[in-house]
């Protein structure tokens, strides 16, 4: 019988003998898991800091504006209007939608004191901070009673903020949108870059007095009020497909586009852009793995060329312990055991080396390396799986010896 | 009782074109409790005949008996049995795992089997004792003379108390003083314990310090004789002429 806490003792005991032998030839294997694992965990870190800078953008996001056609070599052309109406049309029927929010954006000029300069300002209504992922750094967001008394208050993106008062206490000033004065009740808090420009760079009133005071017959279309997007926030991320194509229908109904014709509007998700961007990490996840993995297979052949090296070595080893009653099987065992004991401690010290190297990488705050226990599995099993695959011919060759010859052995 | 007996055991090798038979009908029989020598001139076929009868290999033609089992068609696993249980090797080098105390080597043959562990110490420890190297247990190869490292060998040979024990060449390393230890050792063991030992060497005064000495030339014995005076172990060596 083999006695396999035996057979790994006696490996145990003949790598201990060689101990900077054995320790060369973990190296490889270390290198090789501590790869593994430390580019999987960057890799699954640029993902989740990915995907989690997007859904602050907010995932249920779907954002319906005319579209802009390019035709020929001229500039974009804004064939189609969104109407006040067709908000109050999607807001009534539409089934999925949590929030919805009427914008109005235009480019205006802004100034306070001595600076001035032109910047987005979006008439909204109260809503627009949660369907856009903002939130109130100081200050107070819009309320529903700014609308219904047209008021001439702003809220401020955290860029806008700054660039307009610098280091000075923006709630309670005074500015002026167009020469009309407003007063500014709350700064938002910084989004950061979300990868489409700046979304601190923005300035919020109530819609109604955009429409009223500021925008006046720009914002009308035939006597309509016109928009230039609706915000939706969508009761779940599952349904954002379904919704889109609801608002298509209803759109398609109040404009009287025929189906064949192409939608003169654009209605966009933050999902399948994430959906696009995460298949793009995820490929490089994969790719960094696999160029690690290679590293773990060549320290797999430092481990078969160090085992033939020591079958040589131990020919007459071998053929005493063939002499004294050892089995075909129970030499091969005794020398893949030594392969998996060297493969076995090399992928734990891989594995520690990986997650201290992932750990420095986060210290370092370029990156948030994320050592997930899937990476840890399979670069261990890996790991153990060269030992048997690239042990197995050294052992076999051991195994294969004769008593007699492998005694006369010089 | 005879432990060994062999019949019409032949052994070819086929070296390049031409075939060699090392062995060339050997018949032999060893008693239970005999000590015999092996002598004969190199390329004699006296290693190849105790490689058969170690069971290191098996025979081309002829039967071979070993303590009433048939072991010449054994397979290679079975081979390996018969060696651990029923045979004990010397070798002319010792052949003990460096780096491994001598209590370890001699534990080596009982790894093998499926003996209960805890009783592998005992035994190996007993076996040194046999050998007169109870003091000497922990100590390294490296740490040995030449006659403690064979004498370790023979008790690595005797802890599964075999039917036999082979030894091939045991003094061929060792100068004349340690040799003789070497055969006092081997000479206590089969007076006092019993023990059946058979040893190959070329050195006529070592065949002489057992009751029987064959002599084997190109394959065949050629000459079985009785010993009835065997030499003491420790009593000097006759001057050359």
């Amino acid at each position: 019988m083999i006695n396999i806490n035996r057979t790994f003792l006696v490996g145990l005991r003949a790598l201990a003998a060689n101990k900077l032998r054995s320790a060369l030839t973990i190296l490889g294997i270390v290198i090789g898991v501590a790869a593994v694992v430390s580019l999987v965990a960057i890799g699954n870190g640029a993902t989740s800091d990915i995907t989690s800078r997007i859904e602050g953008i907010g995932t249920n996001l779907v954002t319906v504006s005319p579209a802009r056609f390019q035709p020929g070599r001229g500039a974009a052309v804004q064939t189609t209007r969104l109407y006040y109406s067709d908000y109050e049309t999607i807001a009534a029927t539409g089934e999925y939608i949590s929030k919805i929010v009427p914008v109005y954006q235009s480019n205006l000029t802004i100034k306070h004191a001595d600076k001035s300069f032109q910047v987005a300002v979006a008439g909204v209504t109260p809503d627009f901070a949660s369907v856009e992922a903002y939130t109130i750094g100081l200050g107070r967001f819009l309320i529903q009673s700014d609308l219904t008394s047209v008021k001439r208050v702003a809220v401020l993106g955290s860029q806008t903020a700054s660039d307009l008062f610098g280091q000075q206490t923006a709630v309670g000033q005074e500015i002026t949108i167009d020469g009309i004065t407003f007063q500014v009740v709350g700064v938002l808090q910084s989004k950061g870059s979300a990868g489409f420009g700046n979304v601190d760079d923005i300035l919020l009133i109530p819609l109604e007095t955009m429409y009223t005071k500021l925008a006046g017959s720009a914002a009308l279309d035939g006597g309509q009020r016109t928009l230039s997007n609706i915000a939706i926030s969508a009761n779940s991320p599952d349904i954002v497909n379904d919704l889109i194509a609801q608002i298509e229908f209803i759109l398609r109904h109040l404009h009287k586009i025929p189906a064949a014709t192409e939608l003169p509007f654009s209605i966009s998700s933050q999902t399948n852009f994430l959906n696009t961007l995460s298949s793009v990490t995820q490929t490089l996840t994969i790719f960094l793995g696999a160029i690690a993995a290679i590293s773990l297979f060549v320290g797999g052949i430092g481990i078969m060329n160090i085992m033939l090296v020591s079958v040589t070595e131990r020919t007459r080893e071998i053929g005493l312990r063939k002499a004294v009653g050892a089995r075909k099987l129970d030499i091969l065992v005794q020398f893949l055991g030594e392969t998996i004991t060297l493969t076995t401690i090399g992928g734990v010290i891989g594995i520690a080396l990986g997650a201290l190297v992932a750990f420095v990488v986060s210290a370092t705050g370029l990156i948030t390396a994320r050592v997930s226990m899937g990476s840890v599995l399979m670069a261990f099993s890996f790991a153990v799986a060269i030992g048997v695959f690239f042990g197995l011919y050294p052992a076999y060759r051991a195994a294969g010896l004769r008593p007699m010859e492998a005694l006369r052995y010089e | 009782m005879n432990i060994i007996q062999t019949q019409a055991l032949t052994k070819k090798f086929q070296i390049g074109e031409s075939t060699v038979n090392a062995l060339n009908g050997v018949d032999l029989v060893i008693n239970k409790g005999e000590m015999a020598a092996i002598m004969g001139p190199s390329g004699s076929g006296k290693t190849t005949l105790m490689s058969i009868l170690g069971c290191l290999d098996g025979p081309s033609s002829g039967t071979y008996t070993l303590d009433d089992i048939a072991v010449e068609s054994m397979t290679d696993d079975e081979l390996s049995q018969i060696r651990n249980r029923k045979i004990g090797f010397v070798f002319q080098q010792f052949n003990l795992l460096a780096r491994t105390s001598a209590l370890e080597n001699v534990m080596l043959p009982l790894t093998y089997t499926s003996t209960n562990a805890r009783t592998h110490s005992a035994k190996a420890r007993a076996a040194l004792e046999k050998v007169g190297l109870g003091d000497r247990v922990d100590h390294h190869p490296n740490e040995l003379s030449g006659g403690e490292q064979q004498r370790v060998a023979i008790a690595r040979a005797l802890v599964n108390d075999p039917a036999i024990l082979l030894a091939d060449e045991p003094t061929g390393n060792l100068d004349t003083k340690t040799g003789a230890s070497i055969m006092d050792t081997l000479q206590h063991l089969h007076k006092d314990m019993g023990q059946t030992i058979i040893f190959v060497t070329h050195d006529l005064f070592i065949a002489r310090h057992t009751e029987r000495i064959i002599r084997i030339t190109d394959g065949q014995i050629t000459s079985d004789e009785v010993n009835k005076n065997p030499v003491k172990a420790g009593t000097p060596r006759p001057e050359e002429k």
